[in-house]
């Protein structure tokens, strides 16, 4: 047993620790522990990602040596730490490059309080890809509710205080279906350990016993996951929180939170239910239709938005569509898209909405007829922008054309959902490809008029971060292959 | 048919429950008064506790306190339920107390609590955005 292993019971207490002696700090000291956390976080679980890759299985960790099914496991293979690294890296970067925005939109005095939020949001993103208990996931389910809502309601505007309740009452409805879900799973399985309740699920399923319920528990849990992370038709609340957050929080929420939700429903779909079972009972062909509507819907909704946070923000929702739409074609190849393209979301919407919110302060208007000329002024802001939207869109050498390209190689494993998979891309590429591609000309276009350049030492912590994202994007859309052949071995392991 | 009326009495806790989930949710998701909304959430959540509380119970069997030599755990009713429900009621009441304090915040700036009265508003405040 290496040391290494400890460390995700260890980030959990350190995320809470943290979280809690940063309520009491000021600001800036808040900040920096913030920082810090996620840069420890991202060092460890990278640590845990190279020993799951070396000892080649599942690391099952007890708490308090109480075996199953009596005591509370945490659970890694390669892909939730890998996963927690790169969560943490995102946030890491959203902290750094949001800063100007944050000390405009905080409250001075309450600005720590926002780092809290920060810190709760990290732990239960990371406590929900380890853990190994349902209810212990429907716990940092909510704890992850609240602190999102925190960092969204942070900024005290109207508009953004509305975007909360609509976003909290979206969220509460996932949560509340999840929970009824798992209680039904209880009463037939009799336990709350992922592995307990397969064995007991296919043993069931065998039997032909209780039949409905573990279909409605399935299907509660799925639609209560899908409606926390925004499946269509739940994605009207997205515009308002992503539009309206402060862009560090846009970049966390909509690159991270959902991907949370999304991981823990992957995770209980494969250790929870089975994959064949789950296949079988036709939940997934309704992850599908609905992923494949989010995906037009969204699309559309974006390309019909004037305001470019709000677009990049209905595209979430398109992005979201993928994913359900990739868990939905099938086990293997779809899922395993699905992976990469929750990289390329969270590697690339966060860099979307930091550089909107630049190149908006330059152009003094979130509108897009305004835009023309921005990236002139602000370059990095500009080159960032029109990289992140080229990932969107899926042009090669990004990310998004290695997703885009590993879900139509999935959509070859299933004859019959080939046709429409093939068509909801083309469309959507066709879309994304129409608005994204209207505001990067028109950011190139010549300004109308001269204003002075904004350099990259005025904006620093955003350069950085800027560069980090676009780096990380093309890198990992250049030299695709052995990521996509780690999460591969890594599905093996879930 | 009297099976059918049998069954359904077996289940009374579990159909009430149901019942009740319903009304919570459809109130939360459809209702527009912020509060009414609030309450919703909180039937919703007692209805699922109520289940969770109805599948731990076993009839004729002591609470799950051990006393003296009495160690078979056939006398006792299943603990881990009531365990389950302890904390999901610590969930939500922080999530209600968050839901009322986003509400307390919206009336003191909108002086209404009738979310599309707040959205008409709140898009007049800031113009075609």
């Amino acid at each position: 047993m290496a040391f290494s292993v400890n460390f995700p019971l260890f980030s959990i207490v350190l995320c809470l620790l943290c979280a809690v002696v940063s309520s009491l700090l000021p600001s800036k000291a808040a900040r920096a522990v913030s920082i810090a956390l996620c840069a420890a976080l991202a060092a460890g679980a990278a640590c845990l990602a190279s020993y799951g890759v070396s000892v080649g299985k599942a690391t099952e960790y007890l708490m308090g040596h109480y075996p199953h099914p009596w005591g509370n496991e945490l659970r890694f293979g390669v892909l939730e730490p890998l996963l927690v690294s790169v969560f943490a890296v995102v946030m890491l970067l959203c902290l750094i490059g949001g800063k100007r925005y944050l000390a405009a939109d905080l409250d001075p005095e309450k600005s720590n309080l926002y780092y809290v939020m920060c810190d709760l949001v990290l732990v239960s993103l990371t406590a929900l890809s380890y853990t190994n208990d349902l209810f212990t996931g429907y716990v940092f389910i909510e704890i992850c509710t609240i602190a999102s809502c925190g960092i969204l309601m942070i900024r005290q505007l109207g508009r953004t205080t509305l975007a909360s309740v609509r976003y909290m009452i979206f969220s509460l409805i996932g949560s509340g279906l999840f929970l009824l879900g798992l209680i039904l799973l209880y009463a037939v399985t009799g336990h709350l350990l992922m592995p307990n309740v397969k064995e007991s699920v296919a043993a069931l399923w065998a039997e032909g016993r209780y039949r409905t319920v573990l279909l409605m528990s399935m299907a509660l849990i799925t639609v209560g996951l899908g409606v926390k992370s925004g499946l269509f038709p739940f994605h009207f609340w997205m515009p308002d929180t992503y539009g309206y957050a402060t862009p560090s929080s846009g970049g966390i929420l909509s690159g991270l939170v959902s991907k949370g939700y999304i991981l823990l429903l992957i995770r209980i779909v494969y250790g929870a239910f089975g994959t064949d079972i789950f296949y079988r009972s036709g939940i997934s062909n309704v992850l599908f239709v609905f992923g494949a509507c989010g995906v037009i819907v969204g699309s559309i909704s974006a390309a019909r938005e004037k305001d470019v946070s709000r677009m990049v923000a209905y595209s979430s929702a398109a992005q979201i569509g993928y994913i359900y739409l990739g868990i939905g074609l099938s086990p293997g190849m779809g899922v395993l898209a699905s992976l990469f393209h929750i990289l390329t979301h969270a590697l690339t919407k966060p860099l979307l909405f930091l550089s909107a919110a630049e190149l908006a302060s330059c152009a003094g208007s979130r509108q897009r007829a305004v835009w023309r000329g921005a990236g002139h002024i602000n370059r990095v802001a500009g080159f960032a922008f029109s990289v992140g939207a080229f990932s969107m869109i899926g042009i090669p050498l990004t990310m998004g054309f290695v997703s885009k390209y590993r879900f139509a190689l999935a959509a070859f494993e299933r004859p019959l959902l080939m046709i429409p998979t093939l068509i909801v891309l083309a469309v959507s590429t066709v879309l994304n490809g129409l608005y994204f591609i209207r505001v990067v000309v028109a950011i190139y276009l010549p300004p109308e008029r001269r204003t002075d350049r904004v350099r990259i030492t005025d904006h620093p912590a955003y350069a950085v971060c800027a560069i980090a994202f676009t780096a990380m994007n093309l890198a990992a859309g250049i030299a695709a292959l052995p990521i996509v052949r780690l999460l591969e071995s890594s599905l093996t392991l879930l | 048919m009297e099976n059918f009326w049998q069954q359904l009495w077996n289940a009374r806790i579990a159909v009430a429950a149901m019942t009740l989930f319903a009304v919570g949710f459809v109130t939360l998701l459809l209702h527009r008064n912020l509060l009414k909304k609030i309450i919703g959430l909180n039937i919703m959540e007692t209805a699922a506790y109520l289940l969770l509380t109805s599948l731990g119970f076993i009839e004729g069997r002591l609470s799950p306190i051990v006393l003296g030599e009495n160690t078979d755990p056939l006398l006792y009713v299943n603990p881990l339920p009531a365990g389950l429900v302890l904390t999901g009621i610590v969930v939500s009441v922080s999530v209600t107390a968050v839901m009322l304090a986003l509400t307390v915040r919206l009336y003191a700036r909108y002086h209404s609590l009738n979310l599309d009265d707040i959205y008409a508003m709140a898009q007049r405040e800031h113009g075609v955005n």
